[in-house]
């Protein structure tokens, strides 16, 4: 495929505000993990929250999309200077001519939990300040961000679990090479709420430490909240840009359970081979693999069989969600800015929290960061319902 | 601009019961009564699978199902777009119920069928499908984008798509807050090239400039369409079960419209058993 660089990235997440706090942390080997304090949820966990996010408020223009999620979005929208860098492509192309495909997997429902607990005790209502569409409803940050950047392409909210702000990328590449539009905002956010807290331990999947990707005693995922944008455009018009492109993309389904992946880990595989066919590379054009690797007993295998299926056991591979915990709907987009940063600073993390590496595991998993030549990186995201998507990053001129 | 050949069509809401009898009453041979649906039950899923399943996730496997045999096509080989204004409202109610108490017990089941892609697994577990599924919404524009990705997926991709618009009303007191006057869903088997199954072409493009949107002349219908987000479809399936060419204004996002020149092949006939 005709790749497309990443002109401007942020993030936003448990590391701090912006790409350099987050490598700062990424390459001190600190992380943002802390024990859950959050709205007083009794479960013995950790997780990446953003601090201070209770006292800020979204702009008055847009106040009625007040809600965690799009300060959460507003935020991370004014770090990296992204949001000027988008005011500048939309004079050039026109807003019509730049879409929004962001990802997200529950949006701004803290809101409605909140209302839940303000129910008229004589009909149960809802308070009357409250609103659905510009918070609950799953389109409703896309909505935000588009209006906050004034842009008026093609738009939608993917919404896939753990994969979806990684299939916003396919999306928006689709979008461009047909010709709807000539760049696009990806991205995705996603905030700490009691579903999925109470929802994730409710499967067993929640550990009680800072969560251990691929280790021997991996106890459980640590949920964190994050949201994450990339400016998408065709290189030859994109000016100065950060040096790194999206070379390809592959997506799949596992077709076997809802919130179990395949074992052997055969959808993961073929998002990673696709992703390779995408690109027209060999697996051995690969430097670092950004695995999903939630430190779930059963994903970390799954992944780690999937990953020697395609790769052998000599691509260097680990997951960075020791460091901003998992991300769920906005995991895509937040590991696609740190495979970013990789490349740019020639990092290759290590499993942060991890002791010692699952003894089982055949594939290449770095224990600690390494130095080196990154020309190209490998990003997965595996979701429930078995909805898999590997995108592939690549050094660009 | 995005070209796509319709191949099957799926379609289950009041009075809207099967592609052969909807098309009967929105070509205007039969009148539209709105009567209560038989219960959702797509002999895709097996029983004890069902039993776990909400009506959103069988709404959509049901018409998804419908589409893919009216098109007689391999169903694993169809990428999938799902389109929902709002996942599962049902189980969005019972988890703020249950994490709203001191002592939260949320059932694992539920929680996983929470999410907006449950309907998709669903689907791929039922036909075994390894290709890749999209879900997404638009709010209510939801149907207008998904018909978007669908289109550029069948451009970019040279695949055949199954696109479905689903959404069910939602139980008090989220019921209050978005209103949904009815369950709805449909879905459509969309290819890159015509052949002796299609049976209309659709040219799609996004409107420049503000248009009235197109409505059916039944006010019930009209009323089903405005309704219910994924009902936004019904200028489209009123014009293939007609027969006639047509040129639609469908809403999409941020108060624009999709144009849809739907071009039939001839007025729709039920599929050959």
């Amino acid at each position: 495929m005709t790749p497309l660089v990443l002109t401007t990235f942020t993030a936003m997440n448990a590391l701090g505000r912006g790409t350099a706090a987050v490598l700062e942390a990424l390459t001190a080997a600190r992380t943002g993990l802390k024990p859950c304090t959050f709205e007083g949820v009794r479960l013995e966990t950790h997780a990446g929250e953003v601090a201070g996010l209770d006292d800020l408020r979204v702009c008055e223009r847009l106040a009625e999309f007040d809600c965690r999620n799009n300060r959460l979005a507003e935020l991370a929208l004014e770090q990296d200077g992204f949001a000027a860098r988008v005011a500048q492509a939309r004079v050039q192309y026109g807003p019509r001519r730049i879409a929004v495909i962001l990802g997200t997997s529950t949006s701004g429902i803290l809101e409605t939990e909140h209302a839940y607990q303000q129910r008229d005790p004589q009909t149960g209502a809802l308070p009357a300040g409250y609103r659905f569409a510009t918070t609950h409803n799953l389109y409703a940050s896309t909505d935000f961000v588009r209006r906050y950047l004034g842009l008026e392409g093609p738009a939608a909210m993917v919404s896939t679990a753990c994969s979806s702000s990684a299939k916003a990328f396919a999306s928006a590449w689709r979008l461009i090479a047909q010709g709807l539009c000539d760049a696009a905002v990806v991205g995705g956010v996603d905030s700490l709420c009691r579903n999925t807290l109470y929802g994730f331990a409710s499967l067993d999947l929640v550990g009680r430490e800072p969560c251990r990707p691929c280790d021997a005693q991996r106890g459980g995922i640590s949920i964190g909240e994050a949201a994450g944008f990339a400016l998408l455009e065709r290189p030859e018009r994109a000016g100065t840009h950060s040096g790194v492109a999206l070379l390809g993309y592959g997506e799949s389904s596992d077709a076997y359970h809802m919130s179990t992946p395949h074992p052997e880990g055969a959808g993961a595989a073929l998002a990673m081979q696709r992703a390779l066919a995408c690109a027209a590379l060999a697996p051995a054009a690969i430097d670092y693999i950004n695995m999903h690797g939630t430190a779930s007993q059963v994903n970390d295998s799954m992944e780690d069989r999937a990953i020697t299926t395609v790769f052998g056991t000599h691509t260097a591979c680990s997951s960075t969600k020791g460091w901003t915990g998992h991300a769920l709907g906005a995991a895509g987009i937040t590991e696609a800015v740190i495979s970013a940063l990789c490349i740019q600073q020639g990092l290759m993390p290590g499993c942060l929290n991890t002791r010692t590496i699952d003894p089982s595991f055949t594939s290449k998993v770095l224990l600690t960061n390494q130095s080196g030549d990154v020309r190209r990186v490998l990003s997965n995201s595996f979701g429930f319902g078995g909805s898999n998507c590997s995108l592939i990053f690549g050094a660009h001129p | 601009m995005i070209e796509l050949w319709i191949e099957g069509v799926g379609i289950y809401a009041p009075g809207l019961v099967g592609w052969e009898q909807a098309a009967s009453v929105l070509a205007g041979r039969q009148a539209y009564v709105p009567s209560e649906p038989p219960r959702l039950a797509p002999a895709l899923l097996p029983a004890d699978v069902r039993r776990r399943t909400t009506d959103h996730i069988r709404l959509a496997v049901e018409v998804a199902g419908e589409a893919v045999r009216h098109a007689q096509v391999d169903a694993a080989a169809l990428w999938s777009v799902f389109a929902t204004s709002e996942s599962d409202g049902a189980i969005s109610h019972y988890i703020c119920e249950e994490v709203a108490k001191a002592v939260p017990e949320v059932s694992p089941t539920r929680f996983h069928n929470s999410v907006t892609n449950a309907p998709a697994g669903y689907w791929c577990m039922a036909v075994r499908s390894q290709a890749p599924s999209t879900s997404l919404s638009g709010f209510d524009a939801s149907f207008s984008a998904g018909l978007i990705e669908a289109g550029v997926q069948v451009g970019a991709e040279r695949c055949s798509v199954l696109l479905v618009a689903h959404d069910a009303p939602f139980p008090e007191p989220l019921h209050s807050v978005r209103p949904m006057s009815a369950l709805f869903g449909a879905a459509l088997v969309l290819a890159p090239a015509r052949s002796a199954r299609s049976l209309a072409r659709l040219v799609v493009t996004i409107e420049p400039t503000p248009r009235a949107l197109s409505r059916l002349p039944d006010g019930g219908l009209d009323g089903l369409r405005t309704g219910n987000p994924a009902a936004r479809i019904l200028p489209l399936l009123a014009a293939l079960a007609r027969g006639e060419a047509a040129e639609l204004f469908l809403p999409y996002v941020h108060s624009q419209a999709l144009r849809v020149n739907v071009q039939p092949f001839e007025e729709s006939k039920p599929a050959q058993k």
